[in-house]
């Protein structure tokens, strides 16, 4: 069975759970070898064999984060020609993204971004994407070499199968092109304590509604152990970090709940949220245009709405 | 300071979008505009040859309507413009777009920048910058939300769920900038008489020495063999707060097995 190979989304280790999602893909096209770049392995480990990687190609050297995207895609293109994968499938994050279009040239394939699924077909394999801010479900191919998929996190579910992977210590020469651009400082965000906004099952957003109080949001996704994000006037106005922005020009996310609160639902939001599994809103004017995609609305004030409804969901936990 | 800023004319999101026979993306039939995303690498470069000096060419591989794209930008106030046209280019996906675009780059002459939106609003694959950078061999400095150009080197902030990052390179160099890093500017009435007066040129494959069957529909490593229009949301349940709204929300969640 051919390699399917699987760049590790993780950060100094922590994998994140697109990984998990990724290797269940993989283990219906061939078999996964991981491919793991940057610190931190031994964190990792469990989680790749409890996935099923077969195989984890491991690349430590700080040559790979000491400069942006370009070393990464020079390694990938060498285990590409080294294994013929059946496929490289990699997270639809900024980084991996801009991995994958480097790989496709470096190796003459066709990329899809975006997967939301990718199955085997008579063909080939067959990769669904949603498209047009989700108005729009289409099914891809790639025609040429080897297909290079980014996968959309959230949207295929992971399943567990353990394995005991090899392991191989991986390098590659790095040209000095590759080395042009250098990450010179790199901070790390604080952490909310909440779940991390593309990978949680439900996320609770905040709009202009708020007013610039995000209490009441908050409290409410903390109540269902949800994410929170906001929307761009939101962002603009500087209420939320722009790292919370759901839409066209923030994260794009797809939870089994999503909770608009105050937030109109202008298309480059819809664009970020749209093919989230549940959707509710609260919003103060009925024609908001939020209310044509929700399966739950309510018209009302988002201040008195969703603290009831905080208590509500603790008194139903009991 | 010469750059050159890529910009995309894409169906307008706010109108019905979709596909034609062949399932390509309908870009006659709808209206089109310059990518909003690319409005701030435009106004990004007019921002340093402003501090500077320089000249701001914008670059669009399009329809004949994508001409739209270049004159928007050349009404902000770019200095020229560079239509790659021709037939054989329609359903190119992006390995071959961004073989067009870095022949049409190599062929504006001496370049210090090339500027290009974070993503296209039609498309929002987000790779094309990194694909130029690759196909060109220059330093990619991408999802920039702060700039900085001085000395022949560029740095910008680069952000990410997780991080923030500083990276710096060489000019020349691609940089990708995000919708944070600058407010585009309107067109005056003034640069709207002046950009009737701004050079545009016209270039076919040919002119760029691409062979037409490495682009196009027939050519696509990646295509589409499906489409399908997402059947309506089946109208969900809206209620008015009459006081209870917030209780009512719960209830629906907790019947939903979601709370
Ligand atoms: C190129 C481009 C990219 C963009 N990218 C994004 C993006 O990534 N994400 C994004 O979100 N937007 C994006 N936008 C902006 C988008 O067009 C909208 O302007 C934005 O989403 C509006 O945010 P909002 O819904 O919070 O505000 P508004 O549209 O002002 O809506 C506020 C809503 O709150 C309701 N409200 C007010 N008070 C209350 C209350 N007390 N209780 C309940 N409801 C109340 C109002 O009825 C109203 O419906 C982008 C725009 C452009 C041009
Ligand atoms: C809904 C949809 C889905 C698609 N999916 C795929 C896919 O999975 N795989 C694939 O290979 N192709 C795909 N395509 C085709 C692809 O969008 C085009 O080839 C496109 O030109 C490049 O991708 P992008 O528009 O997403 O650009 P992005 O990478 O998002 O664009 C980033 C920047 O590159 C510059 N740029 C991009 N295109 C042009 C242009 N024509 N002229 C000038 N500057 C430009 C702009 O500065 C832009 O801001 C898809 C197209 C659509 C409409």
């Amino acid at each position: 069975m051919s390699e399917v190979l699987v760049l590790v989304d993780h950060v100094d280790g922590d994998v994140r759970k697109t990984t998990a999602e990724m290797l269940t893909v993989a283990r219906r096209l061939g078999e996964p070898s991981a491919v793991f770049v940057g610190q931190g392995y031994a964190a990792a480990k469990e989680t790749l064999a409890r996935y099923g990687a077969a195989k984890v190609y491991v690349a430590d050297d700080a040559v790979y984060t000491d400069h942006l995207v370009a070393p990464v895609a020079e390694l990938l293109a060498d285990l590409v020609a080294r294994t013929s994968p059946a496929a490289v499938l990699v997270a639809s994050t900024n980084d991996a993204k801009e991995v994958a279009g480097r790989l496709a040239i470096k190796t003459g394939s066709g990329l899809i971004t975006d997967a939301v699924d990718v199955a085997t077909g008579d063909a080939g394999l067959r990769v669904t994407k949603s498209v047009f801010a989700g108005s729009y479900t289409v099914a891809a191919q790639v025609g040429t070499g080897t297909p290079i998929i980014t996968v959309k996190p959230n949207s295929i579910p992971a399943e567990e199968s353990a394995a005991s992977p090899t392991e191989e210590t991986v390098t590659t020469e790095v040209s000095d092109v590759a080395r042009a651009a250098r990450v010179t400082s790199r901070t790390a965000k604080e952490k909310s304590g909440r779940p991390s906004l593309t990978e949680a099952a439900i996320v609770v957003s905040g709009g202009r509604g708020t007013g610039g109080d995000f209490g009441p949001v908050e409290a409410f996704a903390d109540a269902l152990g949800a994410a929170v994000g906001a929307s761009r006037a939101a962002v603009d106005a500087g209420w939320y970090p722009h790292s919370h922005q759901v839409g066209q020009t923030g994260v794009s996310v797809s939870p089994q709940l999503y909770v608009a609160a105050g937030i109109s639902g202008a298309i480059q939001h819809r664009a970020g949220m749209q093919t989230s599994k549940t959707i509710v809103a609260v919003n103060k004017d009925a024609e908001a245009p939020i209310f044509e995609l929700v399966d739950f609305g309510v018209v009302g004030d988002l201040f008195t709405i969703l603290p009831q409804a905080a208590d509500k969901v603790q008194q139903n936990k009991g | 300071m010469n750059i050159v800023v890529c910009v995309k004319y894409v169906p307008d999101a706010q109108g019905e979008r979709g596909f034609e026979s062949d399932r390509t993306t309908d870009r006659e039939g709808v209206d089109g505009l310059l990518s909003e995303l690319d409005e701030y690498a435009v106004e990004e470069a007019l921002k340093i040859v402003e501090a500077g000096e320089g000249e701001v060419t914008v670059l669009t591989m399009g329809p004949e309507d994508a001409a739209t794209a270049i004159k928007k930008s050349l009404q902000m106030g770019a200095h020229q413009g560079v239509h790659v046209l021709d037939e054989a280019i329609a359903g190119s996906d992006a390995v071959a777009t961004s073989l067009v675009l870095a022949e049409a780059v190599k062929k504006c002459g001496e370049v210090d920048l090339v500027l290009t939106g974070l993503a296209s609003t039609d498309g929002v694959m987000s790779v094309v910058p990194a694909m130029l950078a690759e196909r060109l061999g220059l330093p990619q400095v991408t999802f920039a939300s702060e700039l900085t150009v001085e000395g022949g080197h560029v740095r910008i902030r680069r952000d990410n769920e997780s991080f923030s990052e500083t990276v710096e390179a060489d000019l020349p160099a691609v940089v990708s900038v995000t919708d944070q890093i600058n407010e585009p500017r309107y067109p005056s009435f003034k640069g709207i008489m002046a950009a009737k007066k701004k050079p545009v040129q016209t270039w076919s494959l040919a002119d760029l020495g691409v062979d037409p069957s490495q682009v196009g529909l027939d050519a696509a490593w990646a295509r589409v063999e499906e489409t399908q229009a997402r059947p309506p949301r089946e109208a969900g349940e809206v209620v008015t707060d009459e006081g209870q709204g917030g209780e009512a929300l719960a209830d629906f969640l907790a019947a939903r097995r979601l709370a």
